[in-house]
């Protein structure tokens, strides 16, 4: 039984189902974070609070987390397997023709590990009492981190990092779960394109307009 | 054309290995990259020196046996070709060519770039088979196959087992050989009465000779001698999922 849960096929099922679990979660924190561009904090505010605390969303932060866990983990231990399966390498390096950001997928998806390390620094612990700041005033605590410039940098690298990674990501996600064939696959590949520029684009433009027009 | 050869020399799989540089004169652009080194052992003997050792046989892409990683590309950089069809001509006079074996711990080195490829043949004995009775030949209209489903297992079928997408692979993974040895029954009625167990069993073998998993970069496909597609991945996957 554990030669079936553990293989190398379905260590990347579990990952596929987990990153498409993933991937419904970023157009929802998209949809809350427009909200900065009011001028009014209150929305914004009463989201985060919303999602603070109905019991429901409860439920999904907690399925989030461990989502996060296992995607992140299994990530890590295929990656050792995988360089242990080449101890010696080549001296030249593989020209081989492969899709584009595949080969990064490791170093794509622990940037943005980085990021969301340094993000539950900057929210969720607040709203856990462990870092200092209003949890009831997340709108505030937003403009301030936009209104450094190194952080926005830095956000900015992080969401074209993010986007690297969810365009191998959503299209390898089907191939694993085998629902890619001949004619399905540039469909999937099209909404992979448009889903991976979308929704980093979207979060990247948030601090654009406030530097800009706020 | 003249040639300098950095090729990889390595006693057997428990000593190191290191490059040595050849240089090569008089080979012809028609020649087969393996005809090229022939002309290269040809040389060396005649000079006293130890011959590079290298695995080939049947010099029609058939066989699988001459597998090396040339310049970066296993089978060398033109697509749908093994390495004994690779003529001299897509290189330049005065060119240096690396070569290498192939690199995966599933595959030992040998000696020079001869690598023991048996792992991938413990995959197929794990199940890469129909049982069937022997006697007299059935008859061929019994079974109905489509041509569309025959069409696709006869180019899974082309697979010749040389490892180049073990090779390619940046994670050493079996992957398309396995999806082409599956997809070859899985697609054809009879494979069907043994297929959950085919597909276990052999994924089971492919983890036990420590194969890398698959990051659907599409390495294999491009390097395969073969053109073995990617699409028989997804359908290894569907297989293995439909096993439980």
């Amino acid at each position: 039984m554990n030669k079936i849960l553990f293989s190398a096929v379905s260590k990347k099922f579990v990952m596929a189902l987990a990153g498409l679990f993933l991937l419904l979660f970023l157009p929802v924190h998209l949809g809350i974070n427009l909200m900065l561009l009011k001028n009014d904090p209150e929305p914004f505010n009463s989201a985060a609070h919303f999602m603070a605390t109905f019991p429901l969303i409860k439920v999904v932060e907690v399925l989030l987390f461990l989502t996060i866990l296992i995607h992140v983990t299994y990530g890590i231990i295929l990656q050792i397997l995988n360089w242990l399966s080449r101890p010696v390498g080549y001296k030249v390096r593989n020209k081989s023709e492969t899709t584009a950001f595949s080969r990064f997928m490791i170093w794509t998806g622990l940037s943005v590990l980085t990021f969301l390390v340094i993000h539950f620094f900057n929210f969720y612990f607040i709203k856990l009492g462990l870092v200092e700041g209003d949890p009831e005033n997340f709108y505030s605590v937003a403009w301030q981190l936009f209104s450094i410039p190194g952080y926005v940098i830095l956000y900015w690298i992080c969401f074209l990092l993010l986007g690297f990674h969810l365009y191998h990501a959503l299209q390898s996600a089907f191939q694993t779960l085998g629902l890619s064939n001949e004619f399905w696959k540039p469909v999937i590949r099209a909404i992979s394109l448009i889903y991976a520029i979308a929704v980093p684009v979207g979060f990247a433009i948030i601090p654009l307009v406030i530097w800009l027009f706020k | 054309m003249k040639l300098k050869l950095k090729i990889w020399k390595q006693k057997n799989a428990r000593s190191g290995g290191a490059f040595e540089t050849y240089d090569l004169d008089g080979v012809a652009p028609e020649m087969s990259f393996v005809e090229m080194l022939a002309l290269l052992n040809q040389t060396l003997v005649q000079q006293g020196r130890e011959p590079v050792a290298f695995d080939h046989d049947c010099h029609e892409g058939i066989c699988g046996s001459c597998g090396m990683y040339i310049n970066g590309y296993p089978h060398g950089p033109v697509k749908g070709l093994t390495t004994c069809l690779l003529s001299m001509r897509h290189f330049k006079d005065g060119e240096t060519i690396v070569i290498e074996p192939w690199r995966a711990k599933p595959f030992p080195v040998v000696k020079d770039l001869i690598v023991d490829r048996s792992a991938l043949d413990k995959i197929q004995v794990a199940g890469g088979f129909i049982s069937v009775t022997t006697g007299a030949a059935a008859d061929a209209n019994a079974v109905l196959v489509s041509k569309k489903k025959s069409d696709l297992a006869f180019d899974s079928a082309a697979c010749i087992g040389c490892g180049a997408c073990v090779a390619a692979c940046k994670n050493a993974s079996a992957m398309l050989f396995v999806s082409a040895k599956i997809s070859q029954y899985a697609l054809l009625p009879q494979g069907k009465p043994e297929a959950k167990e085919r597909v276990r069993a052999m994924i089971a073998e492919m983890d036990k000779q420590s194969f890398g998993s698959c990051s659907n970069t599409g390495a294999c496909e491009a390097q395969c001698p073969k053109q073995i597609k990617l699409f028989n991945i997804a359908r290894l996957n569907r297989e293995y999922y439909k096993a439980f």
